[in-house]
């Protein structure tokens, strides 16, 4: 590595509808606002129609591809457990996986005969260390199933030193309407709670 | 370093917007298509930019050279192939030149996320002479298009921008500027330039080689096109996010960035090479930079490395320039597909369903319902392009309807036999009854398409004694670009009323007697129509009409459920491709978090196993 500060790669990856833009936009508002250079890419048109959505932010002193190489990330937030699985080849080998433990059938499971994949969360040990965070249910309880995404990203802040938890939640708070600002800030507080109860798993030895 | 309440982070899209308010732009047209939408979006945001969705995107580069003519500086966006729809008007402006500086941009898509085809719009620049400028993140976007509108005046000429997917779509740090206060230039009455008669053409074209040499010239010295010297053992010529994936993936490398992809700069490019032992192009797509370079001498590698097809990542770079993988793994393999598909109590499921059902052969067109050519709905024969829809019906009935089948010609009388309903006797014309369904043909468009290039496909077919079916897919919105409102929407790009034109009336004045109004969740009421108008010797447009859930929030009814005692797992409602409908545990469910309350699934089941949930009880 030639640069003088590495740049932290996340790749975000769920299903259309998730809401993986507005997570992509709270970091990268995140690392703008600590005066970082910062990358982002999302994806638009037809591919939000429930298709495999993913979203790239990256940040450091000087970012040139706004898209993460195979092999590089830092972080793979996934809000989906088969997405999880679809692209943890990205991961680095001492990089993060963060799932949300939420099963979204595809039509080629449902219709098509395939069949989702089991042990997502053990498979994925193989490709880095794993927190898996019950973020559909979480924000079940919180009375609004789509605020799961801020659970997650609650979680990944506690495995992210980079930010003060303080310039986490004016990140969240710049990027969501006023009027569900509370509702995603407990989401976010629900997400931290949870990466504590549920622990870092250890990249498997045989990996 | 600008203080960080200047700077803000934005797509490719924001900045370009951004830099033609700091420009001093007057006009932004376009028509929405990803990866384009978001520019014209934005320029709507700045009070100073009279902004419009065009109908259309030759439309919208026509009234950007009405605009520009009339002295102010103008700007017209689209994706890469509204260039096509537009390029009737393109190569006769390049002779013509402008008065207000006008910028074109093209928003190219390689690796095709939501386009038809990878088209590479730099060979446009080539083929109607006009300059070319290609950023390679937002800041540079916003800069390249005030260096457009520059040199769109000094040179008396349209400019290109061109954008990719990964540099609309990507945000970057932008340092903002002031607007420019550019006042109007004055009209003067002037045919010779701007009547392209023959005569005059012929002059013009002398004037646009004269400019050709001049262009030639500019881009030698035009800041955008940079050595960076690194390494003296390899360089790169390379352009847009091509050269952020070189720094990426090869940032030994010395590059030879190119912010003016037409003309190139051939001094610029023999110099560069003579500093290094050996010299690549990187580029996207086709091999234009690589081409050019080539037929001037200089020996470049390019092709033998590269993909033609998709998007050229950072980490095919390094594999195929380095022979080496940035992935510890490779990708798990076999995992099941997740392909987008219809929102649960999307207006589109249902005739899709049917036209499935009943084989037809449907030429389809551009917009959400594009989707019906896929798994599970395999309801859609064709998707070629804007319009395609409705003419390619046409030329299939020329073919399979009409072949030793009736004419048109007797008509019954003076009573139109159209009815607003779908109720009500639907005796017609002469009937060709008893079709099979192999030889059934119905052209499909949205709303949106329809008044892009639906309304000529029509006349086309009424005037030449056609039969078709059409289907007019009306959700009153361009939803699939991000529902950008169109003639049928009765809003204007500000979200303001505007005059709100009527499908079934535009269809009656074009010809068409027979017309029906059908609302898209009614399965009995669009199946009869569809049995009856693909029999019936004469055009007939059918307007199905829903909402989509996204501009329609309060179309959400109770969800429905599922009787397990019922339900004997037969799938039929599975076909109805509805995100909602699952299978857990053996059992076939519906997901309340998504059911929209459409009722098509009560509607397919066999054993009445689905209804609508009450609404709860206040204790």
């Amino acid at each position: 590595m030639t640069r003088e500060r590495p740049t932290t790669n996340v790749f975000l990856v769920g299903v259309g509808g998730q809401g993986i833009v507005l997570v992509s936009r709270i970091l990268g508002e995140l690392a703008f606002a600590a005066g970082l250079d910062v990358k982002q890419n999302e994806v638009h048109g037809l591919s939000q129609r429930g298709g495999s959505v993913t979203g790239h932010v990256r940040w450091g002193a000087e970012v040139h591809a706004p898209v993460i190489m195979e092999g590089e990330a830092h972080y793979l937030f996934a809000l989906e457990e088969l997405e999880a699985l679809r692209w943890a080849h990205f991961l680095r080998p001492d990089g993060l996986a963060l799932v949300s433990s939420q099963r979204i059938p595809p039509v080629s499971v449902t219709v098509g005969g395939e069949s989702y994949p089991e042990d997502v969360v053990e498979r994925l040990t193989g490709f880095g260390r794993t927190l898996a965070v019950p973020a559909y249910q979480a924000a079940t309880e919180l009375g609004n199933t789509r605020v799961a995404n801020i659970v997650l990203l609650g979680a990944m802040s506690t495995e992210c030193a980079e930010f003060s938890e303080e310039q986490w939640k004016a990140a969240v708070a710049a990027c969501v309407p006023a009027k569900h600002r509370e509702l995603n800030l407990k989401a976010f507080d629900r997400g931290r709670a949870a990466a504590a109860a549920a622990g870092v798993l250890p990249r498997r030895a045989d990996a | 370093m600008s203080k960080k309440s200047d700077r803000r982070l934005m797509s490719g899209n924001e900045a370009v917007a951004r830099g033609a308010w700091e420009a001093g732009c007057t006009v932004s047209t376009g028509y929405p298509g990803t990866p384009a939408t978001e520019i014209n979006e934005f320029c709507a945001t700045y009070p100073e930019i009279d902004a419009e969705w065009s109908v259309n995107e030759k439309v919208a580069m026509e009234v950007a050279i009405g605009a520009s003519l009339a002295g102010a500086r103008a700007m017209v966006s689209m994706k890469q192939v509204g260039v096509n729809v537009a390029a009737d008007a393109l190569f006769s402006l390049a002779y013509s030149g402008v008065n207000g500086g006008l910028v074109i941009v093209t928003a190219d898509e390689p690796g095709l996320h939501s386009s038809q085809n990878e088209q590479d719009n730099r060979f446009y620049a080539k083929f109607a002479q006009v300059p070319m400028l290609e950023p390679a993140d937002s800041q540079e976007a916003k800069d390249l298009v005030l260096s457009a509108f520059e040199m769109s005046e000094r040179y008396d000429t349209p400019v290109f921008l061109r954008m990719t997917t990964r540099i609309c779509h990507s945000m970057g740090v932008v340092a903002l500027g002031p607007r420019r206060a550019v006042p109007r230039r004055p009209y003067v009455k002037n045919a010779n330039k701007n009547a392209m008669v023959p005569s005059h053409a012929y002059e013009r074209h002398f004037a646009l080689e004269r400019r050709q040499t001049l262009l030639e010239a500019e881009s030698e010295t035009f800041a955008g096109n940079r050595i960076e010297m690194r390494s003296l053992q390899v360089g790169v010529v390379t352009s847009g996010i091509s050269y952020q994936n070189v720094r990426e993936a090869l940032p030994e490398f010395s590059t030879l960035k190119i912010a003016m992809t037409y003309p190139l700069p051939h001094q610029l490019i023999r110099n560069f090479a003579s500093q290094v032992n050996k010299l690549y192009v990187v580029e996207e797509n086709r091999p234009f930079l690589e081409e050019e370079i080539l037929a001037t001498g200089i020996a470049v590698e390019g092709k033998q490395q590269l993909l033609r097809v998709g998007e050229l990542s950072a980490s095919a770079l390094r594999r195929r320039i380095l022979h080496r993988d940035s992935a510890q793994q490779p990708a798990v393999e076999g995992l099941p597909k997740r392909a987008p598909q219809f929102c649960p109590g999307c207006l589109h499921r249902g005739i899709f369903f049917l036209l499935a059902k009943r084989k037809y052969i449907v030429t389809g067109d551009i917009g959400c319902y594009g989707l019906a050519a896929l798994p599970p709905y395999n309801a859609m024969d064709s998707l070629i392009c804007m319009g395609a829809g409705l003419t390619m019906a046409h030329g299939f009935d020329k073919v399979v309807t009409r072949s030793g089948n009736p004419t048109t010609e007797d008509t019954e009388g003076n009573k139109s036999p159209g009815s607003a309903t779908t109720t009500g006797p639907l005796s017609s014309a002469s009937s060709v009854v008893g079709k099979p369904p192999a030889e059934r043909v119905v052209g499909v468009v949205g709303d949106s398409t329809f008044f892009h290039s639906g309304l000529t496909g029509v006349a086309n077919t009424v005037f030449n004694r056609g039969v078709s079916t059409f289907l007019i897919l009306d959700n009153r919105i361009t939803a699939m670009t991000g529902h950008q409102p169109d003639p049928a929407t009765g809003l204007a790009i500000d979200r303001k009323p505007a005059p709100r034109i009527d499908i079934e009336a535009a269809c009656r004045a074009l010809g068409v007697r027979r017309v029906f109004r059908v609302n898209a969740f009614d399965l009995p009421g669009m199946d009869k129509l569809l049995e009856a108008e693909t029999a019936t010797a004469e055009p007939s447009v059918i307007i199905v009409e829903g909402p989509c859930i996204f501009t329609d929030r309060d179309s959400r009814q109770p969800t429905f459920l599922v009787d397990q005692a019922r339900c004997v797992k037969c799938r039929g409602c599975f076909r109805l491709g509805c995100p909602a409908i699952t299978i857990e545990d053996g059992e076939v469910r519906i997901i309340a978090d998504l059911c929209w309350g459409c009722g098509l699934c009560a509607q397919v089941c066999p054993k009445k196993a689905i209804s609508q949930a009450q609404p709860e009880a206040k204790p």
